[in-house]
């Protein structure tokens, strides 16, 4: 439960962004130099990375950027990213798992030769070389979503190739072959309803995963572009000032390994609450 | 003679459920208990809180072994005890050995821990119990791995292993319920032996009723947790006191009753199959072989009869149904179903002649799918098939299959064994069948649910003139639906014929030697004079 209401919060102020700067009164692009201490190096003046009435988590270095506006924003991106990535990735994998488990012998070879390639290519170098040659024109986030598709659908794919191989052996797909149904049908209506509990529970891990995909492409400079904030932009920029300023490392960072692992929780609460022999209890 | 196992007002119970309620008896050296009873009755619970097994339960009342209070010892001593003056011997011999040890260390293991023995002494112990349980070339056979033994083989080494430290008490909980009607025999005629020479008790748990009436002195029935009746097998078996027993004895289908009669299909066959034959191919690529599941099986079925198949595991009967309604394809043959031939035709063709061909699945667990509310599972062969108001027509079936039409949107896990088996029957009857193949239909179930389900196969074939191909490895069963018999053995039918022909005057030795493996439940007649 805990994991569910960390996410739905996530989800809420990401969605409530633009509302919770007007209440704070900042923006995340505006510079506010006077804030910084040009003596040294530009850090904030004040403690906390220059935590203040105005600036609730204080404000960049070097920039004077409002630092929980870029943090509110920036949950925007790599939520939407890594929820868009997993949808995506649900809908290949499941495509490609139920055509491999369901098309017969030839296309199973073909489409698992597929999905073995995509698990054994380095996802993050494939995803780093995608990045560079797509054309710039295409918003950002979306590019991020479909590279991290691109790179991840096969442990999708494969979970429901498996599951559809040995739902497919039962009596009770036996039973509809014999009413005369199609294979389509059966795909749709008697094996993708047993596929739904370990599909989500996949999805609801993939989504941090996801996440950390995004931070790391964002953190490499192959992310989103300034002056767009996103958790892993902003932690990229922190490094070179965790001595100086570790408010601005923790923040981000914080943020983000508590909607990791929020989102694990939840994966294991929806595993539970699919699994028949817990009885729908969490 | 003073009693070995004294049980005395046992009670068990999980959380606030009681399993056991109240049981008492004795058991002396030598002789044998049998508990039987239906599936929740609380008959497994009671023998494994003989060992103290049942964990996390509640166990009141007095359980004493050979002197030691088995509720109350402490946990070196219950070591000690376990094995060592009681053992047990369970269901799945599959399961209840460890794959990956040799069959021979496994019993050495036992004995050492029990003795000290040293490894060698231990050995030569273990070679010597598989020897005495019937394994033969023991010395060999004892470094081989357990998936090396057949079923039946496998059963003799649990057995072999509770007996290296000669207990006082066996309990066996269905020991033979895995096995085939001839190994069952030959494993309830080595304990009856070993009792005999070893003067160990025995307390023997099972569903059948027959099994209890060959191998038991004494017999306890079980119903909802208590002990209904209690006496010697031959009183209970002539002269049942409780109206339960009464009930349970009749619902056991009997293979020496006649069936009742039926007028004689002389009609045209409904299903003519010639020569089928089915391939399966094993083994890792460079040593392929293939193996012959259904091996040249020529045979008809006349319209409105029914059809028993009967045969042992692995016998390719279950084959052999699932090619006629082809969910397998036949490797060769010909399969001509009211004039179609079925063998050679494409999918696409065959979807709109499934209708005329249904089955019914053995294990009503499986059979329906458990995340759909089952009166989708009824309507779907009807949607399938573009017949209008299926929901309606699906509430009709549930009905007439004897379940509450209002049930429609519950999902199988809330339905009982018997229930599920009727939904499983009601979508094979959805598309009004000709020809319904059961496939081991009442195997999964109780001997009184089995009859419920028998019944109604019975009432529904006459109602709606099916035929029907009824396979089952139980000869009563099969002895009281057929109207002909086919005996099927290593992929061949090695005899076909009139019911009564085949259990009256057998004309192949294997069916000979299937109906004598067959428990009786005449004591009388088992015991001889």
């Amino acid at each position: 439960m805990a994991g569910l209401a960390t996410v739905v919060l996530m989800v809420a102020v990401a969605l409530a962004a633009p509302l919770l700067c007007a209440i704070e009164g900042q923006d995340p692009t505006t510079f506010h130099s006077d804030l910084l201490d040009s003596a040294r190096g530009g850090v904030p003046h004040g403690s906390f990375g220059g935590v203040s009435a105005d600036h609730w988590l204080g404000v960049e270095p070097a920039t004077g950027r409002d630092v929980f506006a870029r943090v509110v924003h920036g949950a925007r991106v790599s939520l939407g990213v890594a929820l868009g990535a997993t949808v995506l990735e649900l809908l290949v994998g499941i495509a490609v798992g139920l055509g491999a488990g369901f098309g017969g012998r030839r296309a199973d070879a073909v489409l698992s030769r597929l999905i073995e390639l995509s698990l054994a290519f380095p996802s993050f170098l494939l995803a780093l070389a995608l990045m560079a040659i797509v054309p710039q024109s295409m918003p950002r986030p979306l590019l991020l979503a479909c590279v991290i598709t691109a790179v991840s659908w096969g442990n999708v794919a494969r979970v429901t190739r498996s599951q559809a191989l040995s739902l497919r052996r039962r009596d009770y797909v036996d039973a509809a072959r014999m009413s005369g149904a199609r294979p389509s049908r059966i795909a749709v209506r008697e094996v993708l309803p047993g596929l739904t509990a370990p599909l989500l529970v996949l999805a609801a891990l993939k989504v941090p995963l996801n996440m950390v995909s995004e931070a790391g492409l964002s953190f490499l400079g192959a992310g989103v572009r300034p002056p767009t904030p996103s958790w892993g932009q902003m932690l990229s920029t922190a490094t070179t000032w965790f001595r100086a300023d570790p408010t601005y490392v923790i923040v981000p960072g914080g943020l983000l390994f508590l909607t990791l692992l929020a989102c694990t929780v939840l994966a294991e609460g929806v595993r539970r609450a699919m699994d028949p022999r817990w009885g729908g209890r969490s | 003679m003073s009693a070995v196992l004294r049980v005395r007002d046992l009670r068990v119970s999980y959380g606030g459920f009681e399993a056991v309620k109240g049981v008492s008896f004795d058991l002396a050296p030598g002789r044998a208990l049998g508990v039987v009873g239906e599936s929740g009755s609380g008959k497994s619970t009671l023998a494994a809180s003989l060992l103290r097994l049942t964990e996390g339960a509640d166990v009141t009342g007095e359980i004493t072994v050979a002197g030691t209070d088995v509720r109350t010892a402490p946990e070196p001593e219950l070591r000690r005890l376990r094995g060592g003056r009681i053992a047990m011997v369970f269901q799945d011999p599959l399961s209840s050995l460890d794959p990956y040890l040799r069959v021979g260390d496994q019993i050495a293991e036992v004995y050492r821990v029990h003795t000290g023995a040293s490894r060698k002494a231990a050995r030569a112990k273990a070679v010597e119990v598989l020897d005495r349980v019937g394994v033969p070339d023991a010395e060999r056979r004892a470094r081989a791995h357990p998936h090396e033994f057949s079923g039946g083989m496998r059963q003799r080494a649990l057995i072999a292993m509770a007996l290296a430290l000669e207990p006082r008490v066996l309990v066996a909980d269905e020991p033979t319920t895995a096995l085939d009607v001839t190994v069952q025999a030959q494993i309830l005629a080595l304990l009856t032996d070993l009792r005999a020479e070893t003067g160990m008790a025995l307390l023997l748990v099972s569903h059948d009723f027959g099994v209890i009436a060959g191998s038991a002195d004494e017999v306890l029935v079980l119903h909802g947790g208590e002990a209904v009746e209690h006496g010697p097998v031959s009183e209970v078996l002539r002269e049942p006191k409780a109206s339960y027993t009464r009930e349970l004895l009749a619902a056991v289908p009997r293979i020496d009753s006649p069936r009742p009669a039926r007028p004689a299909r002389r009609g045209e066959p409904l299903l003519r199959v010639t020569d089928l034959r089915r391939d399966f191919v094993s083994g890792p690529p460079l040593r392929r072989r293939t193996i012959p599941a259904v091996d040249g099986v020529t045979f008809d079925v006349r319209r409105g009869e029914t059809l028993g198949v009967v045969g042992e595991s692995g016998s390719g009967k279950s084959t052999l149904a699932r090619l006629v309604v082809r969910l397998l394809e036949p490797t060769s043959g010909k399969i001509e179903f009211d004039g179609h031939d079925l063998s050679g035709m494409p999918e696409r063709r065959l979807r709109r002649l499934r209708r005329d061909l249904q089955m019914v699945f053995q294990d009503p667990g499986s059979s329906l799918n458990p995340r759909r509310p089952v009166g989708e599972s009824v309507a779907d062969p009807l949607r399938v098939q573009g017949e209008p108001a299926p929901a309606k027509a699906a509430r009709a079936l549930l009905a007439r299959v004897g379940l509450d039409p209002a049930r429609y949107d519950d999902h199988p896990h809330e339905f009982s064994g018997g229930q599920r088996q009727r939904i499983g029957i009601a979508r094979a009857l959805a598309l009004r069948p000709r020809l319904l193949v059961c496939d081991e239909p009442v195997t999964a179930l109780d001997v009184s649910t089995q009859a419920a389900i028998l019944t109604l196969l019975a009432d529904l074939q006459d109602e709606l003139d099916l035929t029907l191909i009824f396979v089952s490895h139980d000869l009563a069963v099969v002895r009281q639906v057929s109207d002909r018999v086919a005996v099927m053995r290593d992929g061949r039918i090695v005899e076909l014929a009139d019911t009564d022909t085949v259990f009256d005057s057998p004309a192949h030795a294997y069916t000979r030697s299937l109906l004598k493996a067959v428990p009786v439940l005449d004591p009388a007649a088992v015991r001889g004079p």
